[in-house]
C-alpha cells in the first residue's frame, strides 16, 4: 500500500512569482532530484501522484501553502521534509511534513488568513475604510474572470479584517505602511484579498498608492473560538502515535 | 566600483506583466559571482522571450564555461515582452540581466546569440533599454563590446552598424580566448581605448570587427569589393571548430527554469556537423565536419543531466542524429538504463529508413508509440535530386509500413515549398506521398486509424550554402502552391480525412530572406522597422509583412536595389556576396559546383561513407572528420525505480 505525506510549503521572496502550474513543474523535478520514490497514475501517460490544494495566485506570497505526494515505500516525514527542502530552489521552502492517516487534506483548507502591506497607506483612511466594509452586510465587487467580467459579493466570506500600522519600513521615517489582516473563507465564488481591496475602494473610496504586497498567512479549518484558521495538519498528527 | 541590483525596481513592475516569474532569475543551477572579484564580465543574450531562449544549448554552453573561468564572470538576458518594456521605458529601469539583475550595459561584452536572423529587432530593443548607442562607431569605453554568434552570425553584414564584432563557429574556445585578451589589454591599463581591445580580437583573424572592413559597391548596386581599412586586420576572418567533443562535456549543469519553456528536457548534442549535403541547410553546410561525442561521454553526460536537473525527457541532439556510429549501441544502452523509470528519451532529426524505427523502438519502451518525424523535404522524386536529400519514395513507403505495423498511428512529414527550379507539380507531389502513405498504412495494419500530417516550411535561401546564388520563389508563388495542395487534399474523399496539413504562409520567409542574404544597408531597414514598432518578428501575432516592406522601400530609397534585388534575383558566379569575406572552411568553387549540379539533378554522397568530394572544410580548417566506432558499450547505472 502506498503512503501518503501531506506537505506545508512556504512560497517567499521572488518565488512568490510562480504560478501553480510551475511549481507542480518544480516540485516534480525536485522529487525526481531527490530520489523520492514518488508513486505514478497508470495509464497511457503516468503521472507523478502529487496533488495540491488550493493554490495562492501569482504574485502573492505564502507561508501556508499544501501538497500531498503518494510513495511507493514508506518514508519518514523529517527526512522527507529535510530532503525535499534541499532539492526545491530557495524560496520554495518546505515548512512541515505529516503522514496522512485521516480524511483528505483539501476538506480541512477553510478559510486563510492573509497579510496585505500597503506603502505609503494612510492608516486613518485605511481603518475608516475596514470599519465601513465590516458594518456592510454586503459588498458587490467585479473581477475579470476567464468567463468575462463577474459580480459576486466580497463581504460574506471575510470573517475578519483589521487594519494596522507598520511603524519600521524602510524607505524612511515619514514612509507609512498599513497592514491589513483578514480572515478569509473559502467559498465560491473565491474571494481573495484583491476583492476585499476593491470592496475598500468600492466602500470608502480608499485607493492605496503603490501595489499591495500580499502573504498567505494561514490555511486551515476556521476555528470558531478563535476566529483563526487552526493547523490543518493536526489531525493527521492526533490520529498517529506521535 | 560594485553595481546595484535593479531588482528591486523591476519588483515594483512585475505584478502588472504577464508571466513574470520568467525575469526573476535564480534558476537551479545559475550562477551568481560576486561583481568586484570579476575582471571580465559577459552579459549572454538570446533575443527572444525567455521561453525560447533560456533552453538554448549555445547560451547554456558559453554561460557555464564563462563563470568557470576565476576572474571572469557571465549573466544572462533575454528579450523582454512588449509590457514590460513599456513599463520598463516610464520608470527609467535599464535592460537587466536575470541572475543579479545588473545593467547590461556595466558588463564589458555583451554577446548576444542569433540563431535566427527574426531577433535582430529585439536585439534594438536590448540596447536601447540598456542605454547602449545603436551605432557601434557611436559607442565610448563605458560601453560593452556587443558580440554577435550563432549561425546568422556567418553572414551578420544586416547588423554590421549595431554590433563590434562577431565570432564565427563554436563559441567554447574562442569566448575563452576573447575573456583573456580583455583581461591582459585591461591589465595593461586599457591601451587604444575601445578600438585598442576591438584591434587586438581582429588581429587574430578569428573575431570580424565590421568597422574595420569597408564596402565598396558599383554602380548597379552589388557589391565590388570588401577591404580592411586598417593594418593588421586581416582580409578573411575564419570559423572556429571545436574538434574533441569529450574534452567539452556541456551541459554540466543544466539550468533547471521555474517558468515554462520551449523545450522542457535536458539535451546532450551527441555530435557536431553533418556531411549529408542536403543543399539547403546552412547547419549542414557551415558545421563541418563531423565530430561525433564517444558513447561512453554520452551515457555520462546524460546520467549526470537527469541527475542535475530532473529533468523527465532526455533529448539526444544533432543534425541527423541517426547517423551516429554508435547510435545503435547509444539507444539499446540508455533504454536499458532507464527502462522501468520515468525517464523518456527522444531522437530528433532522423533519415528516413527502417533502422530509424528500431531506434524508435527502443526508445518509446518507457513511453507510448504516438507520432514518428521524417523529412524528406521535397514532394517529388526530381525535388529531392535537386537538394541532395537522398530519400526514395520506395525508401518512404517502406519505412512508414514498418512503423504503422509495429504500432505507431501518427507519421509527420516535413517539406519545404519554394525550393529552386521547383514546379507546381512538385508541390502536388507532397498530396500524392501522403497518401500512398496513408494507403500503405492501412494495408498494414488492417485499419483505418493510422495519421499522416505534412508540414511545410518556406524555403529561405542561406549563406554558406550551394543555394547563395538562387533566387528565392516570391511569396505570392508560395501562396498559390499551398492552396493548391491544400485544396487537393481536402477534397481528396479516401485520404484526406486522415492527412493533416500545417503551413505558414510565404510573406514571413521573405524578410527571413532578405536578412539572410541582406548586406550592410539592410541594416537602415532593421532600425526603421524597430523605430515604427518592430519587436519579437519570430513570433506571427508580432510580425507585420507590411512594416517591413514599407520601412524598406523608403530606407533604400535612392539606392539601385530593393527588397525583390535581395530575395528573389539570382546571383551569378561571380559577384561578390556580403559574406565573402567570412571563411566558414567552404570552397567557393566546390559550393558552385554542387549548385550547379543541383540544377541538373546530380546527387552528392555523404563524405563520412564515401571517399571526400573536396567540400574544402577540412584543409581549410585543419580539421577532419572525427568519427568512431569506439566499440565500447553502455554500462548499466543503478537508477531509482
Amino acid at each position: 500500500m502506498t503512503q501518503r505525506l501531506r506537505v506545508r510549503y512556504a512560497k517567499r521572496g521572488r518565488l512568490r512569482f510562480t504560478s501553480h502550474r510551475d511549481i507542480s513543474r518544480a516540485v516534480e523535478r525536485a522529487v525526481r532530484r531527490a530520489d523520492i520514490p514518488v508513486a505514478f497514475s497508470a495509464g497511457f501517460s503516468p503521472h507523478p501522484k502529487i496533488s495540491y490544494a488550493g493554490a495562492a495566485p501569482t504574485g502573492v506570497a505564502s507561508e501556508a501553502e499544501y501538497l500531498e505526494i503518494a510513495v511507493t515505500r514508506p518514508c519518514e516525514p523529517q527526512a522527507f521534509r529535510a530532503a525535499l527542502d534541499a532539492s526545491l530552489p530557495p524560496g520554495l521552502d518546505v515548512l512541515d511534513v505529516v503522514e496522512a492517516r485521516v480524511g483528505g487534506l483539501a476538506d480541512r483548507l477553510e478559510c486563510s488568513v492573509w497579510e496585505v502591506r500597503l506603502p505609503g497607506a494612510d492608516p486613518g483612511a485605511a481603518e475608516g475604510a475596514v470599519k465601513e466594509f465590516m458594518a456592510a452586510t454586503e459588498v458587490a465587487v467585479e473581477r475579470l474572470t476567464k468567463k468575462g467580467m463577474r459580480k459576486f459579493d466580497a463581504r460574506g466570506a471575510v470573517a475578519s479584517l483589521t487594519a494596522d500600522q507598520d511603524d519600521h519600513v524602510e524607505g524612511g521615517p515619514n514612509q507609512s505602511c498599513v497592514i491589513l489582516r483578514m480572515v478569509v473563507r473559502h467559498e465560491t465564488p473565491a474571494v481573495r484579498p484583491d476583492d476585499v481591496l476593491m470592496g475598500l475602494r468600492l466602500v470608502a473610496d480608499f485607493a492605496p498608492p503603490s501595489p499591495p504586497s500580499v502573504t498567505r498567512l494561514a490555511q486551515g479549518p476556521l476555528d470558531a473560538s478563535t476566529g483563526e484558521p487552526a493547523d490543518p495538519l493536526e489531525a493527521d498528527r492526533v490520529g498517529g502515535d506521535q | 566600483m560594485s553595481v546595484e541590483s535593479l531588482f528591486p525596481r523591476l519588483e515594483a513592475l512585475l505584478p502588472k506583466v504577464q508571466k513574470p516569474i520568467q525575469y526573476v532569475g535564480g534558476e537551479l543551477n545559475s550562477t551568481v559571482k560576486d561583481w568586484d572579484e570579476a575582471t571580465v564580465r559577459w552579459a549572454l543574450m538570446y533575443p527572444d522571450a525567455y521561453e525560447v531562449g533560456l533552453p538554448n544549448q549555445g547560451v547554456q554552453i558559453l554561460y557555464e564555461i564563462l563563470n568557470e573561468l576565476p576572474d571572469t564572470l557571465a549573466e544572462r538576458t533575454y528579450a523582454v515582452w512588449p509590457d514590460l518594456e513599456a513599463l520598463m521605458r516610464a520608470e527609467g529601469v535599464p535592460q537587466f540581466t536575470v541572475d543579479a539583475h545588473r545593467p547590461v550595459r556595466a558588463f564589458d561584452v555583451l554577446g548576444v546569440s542569433f540563431s535566427t536572423e527574426l531577433g535582430y529587432t529585439n536585439l534594438l530593443t536590448a540596447l536601447d533599454l540598456a542605454g547602449i548607442p545603436f551605432s557601434s562607431a557611436d559607442r565610448g569605453d563605458d560601453d560593452p563590446i556587443v558580440l554577435a554568434g550563432g549561425h546568422s552570425a556567418f553572414n551578420p553584414e544586416p547588423i554590421s552598424e549595431f554590433i563590434d564584432a562577431a565570432v564565427l563557429g563554436d563559441g567554447e574556445q574562442i569566448a575563452i580566448a576573447i575573456s583573456e585578451v580583455i583581461r591582459e589589454w585591461k591589465a595593461e591599463g586599457e591601451p587604444g581605448g575601445r578600438d585598442g581591445v576591438l584591434l587586438r580580437l581582429a588581429e587574430t583573424g578569428g573575431v570580424y570587427v565590421p568597422r574595420f572592413y569597408d564596402v565598396e559597391y558599383l554602380p548597379d548596386g552589388r557589391i565590388k569589393r570588401v577591404v580592411p581599412n586598417r593594418s593588421g586586420v586581416p582580409s578573411r576572418v575564419f570559423k572556429h571548430t571545436v574538434m574533441d567533443l569529450d574534452e567539452w562535456p556541456y551541459p554540466k549543469k543544466p539550468l533547471v527554469p521555474l517558468a515554462e519553456t520551449v523545450h522542457e528536457r535536458f539535451s546532450v548534442e551527441i555530435f557536431r556537423g553533418c556531411t549529408r549535403g542536403c543543399r539547403f541547410c546552412q547547419a549542414g553546410m557551415i558545421t563541418r565536419p563531423v565530430r561525433e561525442r564517444s558513447i561512453t561521454t554520452i551515457g555520462a553526460m546524460v546520467d549526470n543531466g537527469v541527475k542535475e536537473s530532473g529533468f523527465s525527457e532526455v533529448g539526444l541532439l544533432s543534425l541527423s542524429s541517426a547517423d551516429h556510429s554508435e547510435i545503435g549501441d547509444v539507444a539499446k544502452g540508455l533504454a536499458d538504463r532507464y527502462e522501468g523509470t520515468n525517464v523518456s528519451l527522444s531522437l530528433p532529426s532522423t533519415r528516413v529508413d527502417a533502422f530509424n524505427i528500431d531506434l524508435a523502438n527502443e526508445f518509446s519502451r518507457n513511453g507510448r508509440r504516438s507520432g514518428l518525424t521524417f523529412a524528406p523535404e521535397g514532394g517529388s522524386e526530381r525535388m529531392r535530386k535537386v537538394i541532395n536529400k537522398m530519400v526514395s519514395e520506395e525508401d518512404l513507403i517502406r519505412t512508414v509500413t514498418t512503423a504503422y505495423s509495429q504500432g505507431w498511428r501518427q507519421v509527420k512529414l516535413y517539406f519545404m515549398c519554394g525550393l529552386p527550379t521547383e514546379e507546381d507539380i512538385d508541390v502536388l507531389g507532397i498530396a500524392d506521398l501522403a497518401k500512398k502513405v496513408i494507403k500503405a498504412g492501412r494495408e498494414a495494419t488492417g485499419s483505418r486509424d493510422v495519421r499522416c500530417t505534412v508540414s511545410i516550411g518556406g524555403f529561405v535561401p542561406k549563406p554558406h550554402t550551394p543555394f547563395q546564388w538562387a533566387a528565392q520563389c516570391d511569396h505570392e508563388t508560395v501562396d498559390r502552391r499551398l492552396r493548391e495542395l491544400r485544396n487537393n487534399l481536402r477534397n481528396d474523399k479516401q485520404y484526406g480525412k486522415a492527412i493533416g496539413m500545417r503551413y505558414h504562409d510565404g510573406k514571413p520567409s521573405i524578410v527571413e530572406g532578405l536578412l539572410s542574404r541582406g548586406d550592410r544597408r539592410v541594416g537602415k531597414i532593421i532600425r526603421a522597422v524597430w523605430e515604427d514598432g518592430g519587436r519579437f518578428d519570430g513570433w506571427s501575432e508580432h510580425f507585420s509583412y507590411d512594416r517591413w516592406m514599407a520601412c524598406a522601400a523608403e530606407a533604400l530609397d535612392g539606392e539601385p536595389v530593393d527588397v525583390d534585388w535581395y530575395t528573389i534575383r539570382e546571383r551569378e558566379e561571380h559577384e561578390v556576396l556580403p559574406w565573402d569575406h567570412l571563411d566558414a572552411g567552404l570552397d567557393r568553387e566546390w559550393l558552385w559546383q554542387d549548385w550547379q549540379d543541383a540544377v541538373n539533378d546530380v546527387e552528392v554522397e555523404d563524405c563520412r561513407w564515401t571517399p571526400c568530394y573536396d567540400c574544402g572544410v577540412c584543409p581549410t580548417m585543419g580539421t577532419e572528420i572525427q568519427i568512431g566506432p569506439t566499440g565500447r558499450k553502455l554500462l548499466p547505472l543503478t537508477v531509482v525505480s
